[in-house]
């Protein structure tokens, strides 16, 4: 293992601001991986941690592939996770909506363009990611359709679901965006919660992107455990539940449940009397792929969808 | 008139609603719209909707056709001094045309989107951010250079801007707009969170000389209004921080400065230190300076915009 300054910049009253990378094996720029991009991807830098310590005792055992070179980048942002902000303290930009990045730009861009520089020509690039509407979700890899997606590689990761998704414009910003038309087979993995750590998703995801490491030949020692045969879902097929009144949430079924038409997801109480303002009812069978998060909800927000097969 | 256009409950007995004042005289007439508070930082906005209003509903008979002043479309922004939709990651003007079925931030974009859609003229006011100043500007994407700036040259500002398009900025408001066949023109000025009385007023009496233009307007106006240099092609120098540290100036925005002119310097407030100079690479118009001081490596101090190639 051999540890980078990849990036750094000072600071007009701050330590410098570094990006360090860790590296394992060598030859091939083979595979890539990022935590957080963001200050409160907790669970992000956690199993990207994680990793960097499975790796250095699989590469201790000889277990990296021959001619094959692993780069790990736990933050990109360690300043925002610092101060307990979400984007770069200074202005509020987010780093993830800045790539490819711009030496010459602003400092967000100039953070971006480093980071890509760094993780351009990876054959393989993993992003822990976390999503700009507030919930949690079926622990999944996510990737986005440009055309250069590889769904099968994908698959290797053994979770449950694998999504895919039509890019918006707003997306042609992002990392994985932008790996993909640069030629990796970029994924996005989210890993069931942003700002506080789930051990049992976290470990889970650490086993499932070993997985994806053993399945493609990156390293030779399997890291056994159970896998999913993945399914394939296109996220515009998921069925959207929405709150009917503001209110109270008070959620009855969890991320993962399989539910029945009519079956009830959750209550909405009124904020002062407690009278039942709406109950929630399953619009399909399915099973709840995602879930509000948040105690309190606005009229006609997204509080499920559901994965309908 | 007042009417609501989008209406939402709130967890706590409150109503989340969108305004517009429609103000309306003659039977026919062309439909004008000014809508302002995207971001909840840019305030400038405010100003020339309240100047707006008053003086056409204070001579509704000097209007022919209908003007529909849109004041805060993120009001929640600009009620907590934030910039985007509290508890939404997305910036507003990066989320257009909207999505009925999305989040509740999508759903009021494309209601925003079909209530403003069809009309004649849309002014979009921005007023840059807590970390730079801008002279009165009209900035337009160049795929709509040819039909825009016609209108933009009426505005009284002292800069048109064409810009390259950016994928990014396709989903802004008023690329959406003008993908629907609705002229929209998006003005820059002044800085965030601060309201520049005189630039208000200057860029009132370009919209009513707009719409005087657009035979919507009957009442007199300033026969000189000035006219806008209009920046086509790749003639903006824009000047980013090479150091961190603390940007001092002396300059205010709307000047001509020359080659090697100090715009301003990066200092260190701890070892009394100049860390760098900033001086300009060429002569030109300063259009844009930076109004928050501390800065990072990369930050934007100044933006030049220059007559010949450099």
């Amino acid at each position: 293992m051999r540890v980078e300054t990849l990036f750094e910049m000072t600071s007009p009253y701050r330590d410098s601001f570094r990006i360090k990378g860790y590296r394992f094996g060598e030859g091939a720029k083979t595979l890539a991986i990022v935590g957080a991009m963001r200050g409160d991807e907790v669970q992000q830098q956690y199993i990207c941690a994680q990793i960097v310590k499975r790796l250095a005792l699989i590469e201790q055992q000889g277990g990296i592939a021959k001619g094959r070179s692993i780069l790990v980048i736990p933050s990109c942002n360690p300043f925002s996770m610092n101060v307990s902000r979400r984007f770069w303290a200074m202005d509020n930009t987010d780093i993830n909506r800045m790539f490819p990045g711009y030496r010459e730009g602003e400092t967000t861009q100039r953070i971006a363009a480093a980071v890509f520089e760094a993780l351009n020509g990876f054959e393989y690039g993993i992003q822990l990611a976390s999503y700009y509407v507030p919930g949690d979700f079926i622990p999944h890899v996510r990737i986005i359709k440009t055309g250069y997606e590889d769904v099968d590689t994908a698959r290797l990761f053994g979770m449950r679901y694998v999504t895919t998704y039509q890019p918006r414009p707003f997306d042609t910003t992002l990392l994985n965006y932008n790996w993909q038309l640069w030629n990796t087979k970029a994924f996005s993995f989210y890993a069931g919660k942003t700002h506080q750590i789930d051990l049992k998703a976290g470990n889970e995801s650490v086993d499932a992107i070993l997985r994806m490491m053993y399945r493609t030949e990156i390293i030779t020692t399997d890291p056994t455990g159970a896998a999913y045969e993945s399914v394939l879902i296109d996220e515009s097929t998921l069925q959207h539940v929405k709150a009917q009144h503001a209110g109270i949430l008070l959620r009855l079924t969890d991320v993962g449940s399989r539910v029945h038409l009519g079956q009830s997801l959750a209550h909405i109480i009124h904020p002062y009397s407690g009278q039942t303002l709406s109950d929630i009812k399953a619009t399909t069978e399915g099973t709840v792929f995602f879930a509000h998060n948040r105690p309190v909800v606005l009229q006609n927000a997204l509080l499920f969808m559901i994965h309908t097969a | 008139m007042i009417k609501t256009i989008v209406s939402t409950e709130m967890p706590v007995d409150e109503q989340f609603r969108i305004r517009k004042n429609v103000i309306q005289h003659g039977r026919d007439g062309l439909r004008f719209c000014v809508v302002t508070g995207t971001h909840g930082d840019e305030l400038e906005g405010q100003m020339v909707c309240y100047e707006l209003a008053r003086i056409v509903s204070g001579h509704p008979e000097w209007l022919n056709g209908t003007l529909e002043i849109y004041p805060a479309l993120n009001p929640l922004g600009i009620d907590t001094i934030q910039r985007g939709i509290p508890n939404f990651d997305l910036d507003m003007n990066r989320i257009f045309p909207g999505d009925p079925q999305g989040t509740m931030a999508e759903q009021t974009a494309h209601a925003i989107i079909e209530d403003i859609k069809g009309a004649d003229m849309v002014i979009d006011i921005h007023s840059s951010n807590l970390y730079l100043r801008e002279t009165p500007q009209v900035r337009i994407n160049v795929q709509n250079a040819a039909w825009l700036v016609p209108f933009a040259e009426h505005l009284g500002v002292d800069f048109v801007w064409v810009h390259d398009a950016a994928t990014v900025l396709e989903a802004t408001l008023a690329h959406s707009l003008n993908s629907a066949d609705t002229p929209c023109l998006v003005v820059e000025m002044g800085v965030g969170q601060r309201i520049n009385h005189k630039m208000c007023r200057r860029l009132v009496a370009g919209i009513l000389n707009l719409m005087l233009r657009m035979g919507m307007w009957k009442g007199t106006m300033n026969a000189d209004m000035p006219h806008p240099i209009v920046c086509e092609g790749d003639h903006v120098t824009f000047l980013n921080a090479e150091t961190s540290g603390v940007f001092l100036t002396e300059l205010k925005c709307g000047v001509n400065v020359t080659k090697g002119q100090t715009i301003g310097q990066i200092v260190d407030p701890l070892r009394g230190q100049v860390l760098s100079m900033v001086t300009s690479p060429v002569d030109g118009y300063l259009f844009t300076i930076r109004a928050y001081p501390i800065v990072y490596e990369g930050s934007l101090m100044a933006r030049i915009y220059h007559s010949e190639e450099v």
